[in-house]
């Protein structure tokens, strides 16, 4: 389970300890919900576009998501961070608020793809020019599409992120 | 049947709606007038030794930059195919240069209801006749037709829907978690190393 550092104690993280046999966990309260938190991002998927099938991809077996504690989920109210996969349009970006405003605190954007980034090669009259303009994006992977790999390096990184939050679950945020 | 007999055929039902041939890379279109193409259609359907029962596709053209005296700015084009006899035509209807329209053919393909809504919404060519015609792509109040060629790329002004949304968005932000900045991702310092 993890690096035995002083007698009955392992060291599941930076700051996470497991007491074997009573079933204790012992930390700082911001180290232990980060290390939950960042064990079981659940995205809501938005795929709009070709980048949806790389993300599906990384979902599946050979790359395989779920090893991450990453479970797709298909309703935002049961999830913790939005993947914005693809071109997002002006006449969707509505919709894309109204999905966002549906997710309960922690939660989380990455944006996935040039043309969620920035518009991508789409610079015209239809297609929002990235998606930081309607929702607070934390993570941007770029690629066109971004290989599966490059998505899990995005989520990485938004582990890292979770992971030094200071009292993101209290009111003193 | 050939593209060129079947345009000869044509030519000898319809004499006064014909107006020339074109064929390129072994496509031949067929370009008419405008005022009976639901009886030309109807009869390239319903002929016998014709059958082209199949639309497979229904689109406008703007060639206000071509350079050909047969063409109007507007064009409505017809791709037709006979599924059991396996031949095709093209056929061009030259709708004018100004608010441009024709006849409806959705009462012999009601597959062409859609894709006249979209002609109707990116190129602004309107159907008489049509049951049911409103924008198909963009949002319904969206001002303009993109596809014309003297719509700019980026278009003339903003969306509503997107300036409103915009607005929403601000609101929205006084209620969250982070009302300081939409983006709270953003303001955090990248490396906290010791």
């Amino acid at each position: 389970m993890g690096e035995i550092t002083e007698p009955s104690m392992v060291k599941l993280e930076e700051g996470v300890r497991y007491i074997p046999g009573v079933n204790a966990l012992l930390g700082p309260l911001n180290a232990l919900v980060n290390w939950g938190r960042a064990g079981s991002i659940w995205p809501v998927t938005f795929g709009l576009a070709c980048c949806a099938i790389e993300m599906m991809d990384a979902g599946a077996s050979t790359n395989d998501l779920d090893r991450f504690g990453i479970l797709f989920r298909a309703s935002p109210r049961q999830a913790d961070c939005m993947v914005v996969a693809g071109t997002l349009t002006k006449k969707m970006a509505p919709v894309l608020r109204r999905v966002y405003d549906q997710m309960p605190e922690p939660r989380y954007v990455l944006a996935m793809g040039s043309c969620a980034c920035s518009g991508g090669v789409f610079d015209t009259y239809a297609v929002t020019q990235g998606v930081d303009q309607i929702l607070p994006v934390d993570v941007y992977v770029p690629g066109c599409p971004p290989r599966p790999e490059a998505l899990m390096e995005g989520f990485i990184k938004l582990q890292e992120k979770i992971r030094k939050e200071q009292f993101r679950w209290s009111q003193w945020r | 049947m050939e593209s060129m007999a079947i345009a000869d055929r044509l030519r000898a039902e319809f004499p006064d709606e014909f107006l020339d041939t074109v064929t390129h890379q072994g496509q031949t279109a067929v370009i008419i007038r405008p005022g009976r193409i639901v009886a030309i259609l109807r009869w390239l359907r319903d002929t016998d030794d014709l059958r082209l029962n199949h639309l497979r596709s229904l689109c406008g053209v703007d060639n206000v930059r071509r350079k050909d005296p047969r063409l109007s700015r507007f064009e409505v084009v017809y791709n037709l195919y006979s599924i059991p006899l396996r031949h095709e035509i093209r056929i061009r209807a030259e709708v004018g240069d100004k608010e441009p329209a024709i006849d409806s053919v959705v009462g012999l393909w009601s597959g062409a209801n859609w894709l006249e809504r979209e002609t109707y919404d990116l190129m602004g060519i309107s159907f008489n006749g049509h049951p049911d015609l409103r924008r198909v792509l963009l949002p319904e109040d969206w001002k303009g037709h993109p596809l014309r060629k003297e719509y700019p790329l980026k278009g003339k002004e903003e969306w509503t829907g997107i300036t409103e949304l915009l607005e929403k968005i601000k609101e929205l932000d006084q209620h969250g978690f982070d009302p300081a900045g939409h983006a709270h991702g953003q303001n955090q310092p990248d490396e906290e190393e010791p």
